[in-house]
C-alpha cells in the first residue's frame, strides 16, 4: 500500500529551490528537523540521517578556508584564479572561489564571507576575505 | 577460517600494448591488442571468455560494446565505472562471480588513446556537480586541494612530493616500456611549470595511450594454464565521496577502510608485503596511500618517501614500472598497476624485478580520491 508522500517530495525539488533562492539573492542551505544538522549541496534526503523532514535556513555567509589552490592559466586563457574549499559556520563544506585578493594570497584558516556573484553567466556563491 | 575468496581465483593471462603514442588507433583497437596478448598469454581463444569486465569514460554501456566488438558470448557483464579504480573493483567483482560459478573465464580489459586521439587539456567533470561551476581544473585540482591541506596540517613540502616523482622515474629508468625515462631530480620537479598550486607538472601523471587486459579463472582451473598463476588473496573497497568538496578529511583516504579489509581477507600484515603498486595519479596519492596502508603514521608520508624508501633499493619498492607518473597513464591506470604486480610475482620484471617477491599490495584510486580498492596478490607459495 502506498503511504502518503512526504511533503518534501511534492512540488519543486531541492535543486530547483536552491536555484530559486540564489536568483532571489538568498544563500540558503538545508536544515534537518530530525537530526538537527545542516547540509549542502541540495538533496531530497538528509545526508546525515536520511530524514525527509528538512527545511531551509539562511546561511550566515561566514566561513573558513579548509583548503586552497591556484589554477594557473596561459595568459591568453585569462588570469590565474583561486579554487578553495570553504567550511561554512553552519557545518557543510563547499567548493568556491575566494576573490578580491590575489589567488596565491588565500590561505588555509582564513576567515571569509559569502556573496552572491556571477561567473561565466552563472549565479554562484562566492567568497571574499572577512572585513574586506 | 579463511575468507572464501582468499586464493579462490588467479590471474592466468596478462596483455599490454606499447605505452606512449599509438597514433591513428581508436581506444577499442588498442584494447583489442591488449586482449589479444592476454588471451595468447593464457593460451586460450576468445570463445572461452564468458565474463567481461571493463569501462571507459567514453563508453556508457561498455560491457555491451566490448562483448559485441570482440565477439564475446558472455554470462557476466560489468562496466561499473568508479574512475580509474574500476578495474581493481572489477577484480573483486570477477572473483566473486567466478567463485560463485556465474562465469568461468573473466576478461578484464581497457584501452585508451588519451594522448593522440582526443583533444588535449581539460579533464572530466563527472556528471552532476556543485563543484564544477567554479571551474576547478579537474582532476588535478581536487588532488592539489588534498596536497595543500596535507602540507598545512603536517608540514609536508613540495620537496617531499618531488621525491615521489623522482622515485617513480628511477623505477621507470629500469623499465623499457616506460614512457618517460630521462633523469629527473628533485630540483627539476621544483622548477617545473606550475599547473594548479601546489602542483607543478612533475606532480601530475602522464597522459599516454595504452591498453591492458587480464584473464582470471578459478584457482582449481588455474594450474591448467601455461603461465604461473598469480592468486588474489584479498580485496577491499570503499568510497568517501564523489566531488572533492564532500570528502570528509582531505588527508585521509578510503584506503584507511579498504586496506584493512583486504589484509584481513588475505590474512597478511604489511610486514608480509614485498612490492607495492598504487595509483599515483598525482604525487600526493602515494604519500596518502602509504599512510593509510599503515607503512607510516598519518602525516609522516613526506619524510618517509624522502628517505628513499620507495625508490629502487629502498625497503618498500613501490610502483616498480614507473607508475602513472613516469610509465603509463591513459586516463584510467587501474589495470596497469595490477599487471605490474603480476609480472613482479611471476618474476619476469627484468631489471626492475624485486628479488623473491611473493606478495604484492595494490591500490586503485578513482575519481577525485573518491574510490579506493585495495588488492593483495600472491604466488602459489602464499596460498
Amino acid at each position: 500500500m502506498a503511504s502518503a508522500r512526504a511533503a518534501n517530495f511534492q512540488g519543486p525539488g531541492p535543486d530547483a529551490m536552491w536555484f530559486e533562492n540564489l536568483k532571489n539573492g538568498r544563500f540558503r542551505i538545508q536544515h534537518c528537523n530530525h537530526c538537527g544538522k545542516n547540509f549542502f549541496y541540495p538533496r531530497p534526503l538528509c545526508v546525515h540521517c536520511g530524514s525527509t523532514d528538512w527545511g531551509w535556513i539562511d546561511a550566515s555567509g561566514k566561513g573558513t578556508v579548509y583548503s586552497t589552490s591556484v589554477v594557473r592559466q596561459r595568459p591568453e586563457d585569462g588570469p590565474d584564479y583561486n579554487i578553495a574549499l570553504i567550511d561554512l559556520a553552519e557545518g557543510p563544506r563547499m567548493m568556491s572561489r575566494v576573490t578580491d585578493i590575489p589567488a596565491p594570497d588565500v590561505t588555509i584558516g582564513m576567515a571569509v564571507e559569502a556573496y552572491i556573484g556571477d561567473l561565466d553567466k552563472q549565479t554562484l556563491v562566492l567568497f571574499r576575505p572577512s572585513g574586506n | 577460517m579463511a575468507h572464501p575468496l582468499r586464493g579462490a581465483v588467479a590471474v592466468v593471462g596478462i596483455g599490454l600494448t606499447p605505452f606512449g603514442e599509438l597514433p591513428g588507433r581508436t581506444h577499442l583497437e588498442i584494447m583489442g591488442e591488449a586482449i589479444s596478448n592476454a588471451l595468447a598469454d593464457a593460451g586460450i581463444t576468445k570463445d572461452k571468455v564468458d565474463g567481461i569486465f571493463g569501462s571507459n569514460f567514453s563508453d556508457a554501456l561498455g560491457a555491451l560494446l566490448y562483448a559485441e566488438y570482440f565477439g564475446l558470448k558472455v554470462k557476466v557483464m560489468d562496466s561499473t565505472n568508479i574512475g580509474g579504480s574500476s578495474f581493481n573493483n572489477a577484480m573483486q567483482e570477477a572473483a566473486a562471480a567466478l567463485h560463485l560459478g556465474l562465469c568461468d573465464v573473466a576478461l578484464i580489459a581497457y584501452g585508451s588513446n588519451a594522448r593522440t586521439g582526443t583533444r588535449r587539456g581539460g579533464g572530466p567533470n563527472f556528471g552532476r556537480s556543485f563543484d564544477a561551476p567554479y571551474r576547478p581544473r579537474q582532476p588535478v585540482n581536487s588532488y592539489a586541494l588534498a596536497a595543500a591541506r596535507h602540507m598545512y596540517q603536517y608540514g609536508t613540502t613540495k620537496e617531499h612530493l618531488a621525491h615521489v616523482a623522482v622515485s617513480a622515474r628511477q623505477w621507470a629508468q629500469k623499465n623499457p616500456r616506460a614512457f618517460m625515462r630521462e633523469p629527473l631530480t628533485v630540483e627539476d620537479c621544483l622548477k617545473a611549470r606550475m599547473v594548479v598550486d601546489p602542483f607543478g607538472v612533475r606532480d601530475c601523471c602522464l597522459v599516454t595511450d595504452g591498453g591492458a587486459a587480464m584473464v582470471v579463472v578459478r584457482a582449481d582451473a588455474a594450474k591448467d594454464y601455461p603461465n604461473q598463476p598469480i592468486y588474489l588473496l584479498g580485496a577491499g573497497a570503499a568510497s568517501t565521496h564523489n566531488d572533492i568538496s564532500q570528502m570528509p578529511d582531505l588527508t585521509v583516504t578510503a584506503v584507511a577502510q579498504a586496506a584493512p579489509r583486504a589484509y584481513a581477507m588475505a590474512g597478511i600484515t604489511i610486514e608480509d608485503v614485498d612490492v607495492i603498486e598504487v595509483y599515483d595519479a598525482f604525487t600526493i596519492n602515494t604519500i596518502l596511500f602509504l599512510e593509510d596502508f599503515g607503512f607510516c603514521k598519518k602525516g609522516e608520508g613526506g619524510p618517509f618517501v624522502a628517505a628513499g624508501t620507495i625508490a629502487p633499493g629502498g625497503a618498500h619498492p613501490l610502483n616498480t614500472n614507473g607508475g602513472g607518473l613516469s610509465c603509463v597513464h591513459p586516463g584510467m591506470y587501474g589495470m596497469f598497476l595490477m599487471i605490474e604486480a603480476v609480472e613482479q610475482l611471476r618474476g619476469v620484471a627484468g631489471d626492475r624485478q624485486v628479488e623473491g617477491a611473493e606478495i604484492a599490495l595494490c591500490n586503485g584510486n578513482g575519481g577525485y580520491l573518491s574510490s579506493q580498492v585495495t588488492l593483495v596478490f600472491g604466488t602459489q607459495a602464499t596460498l
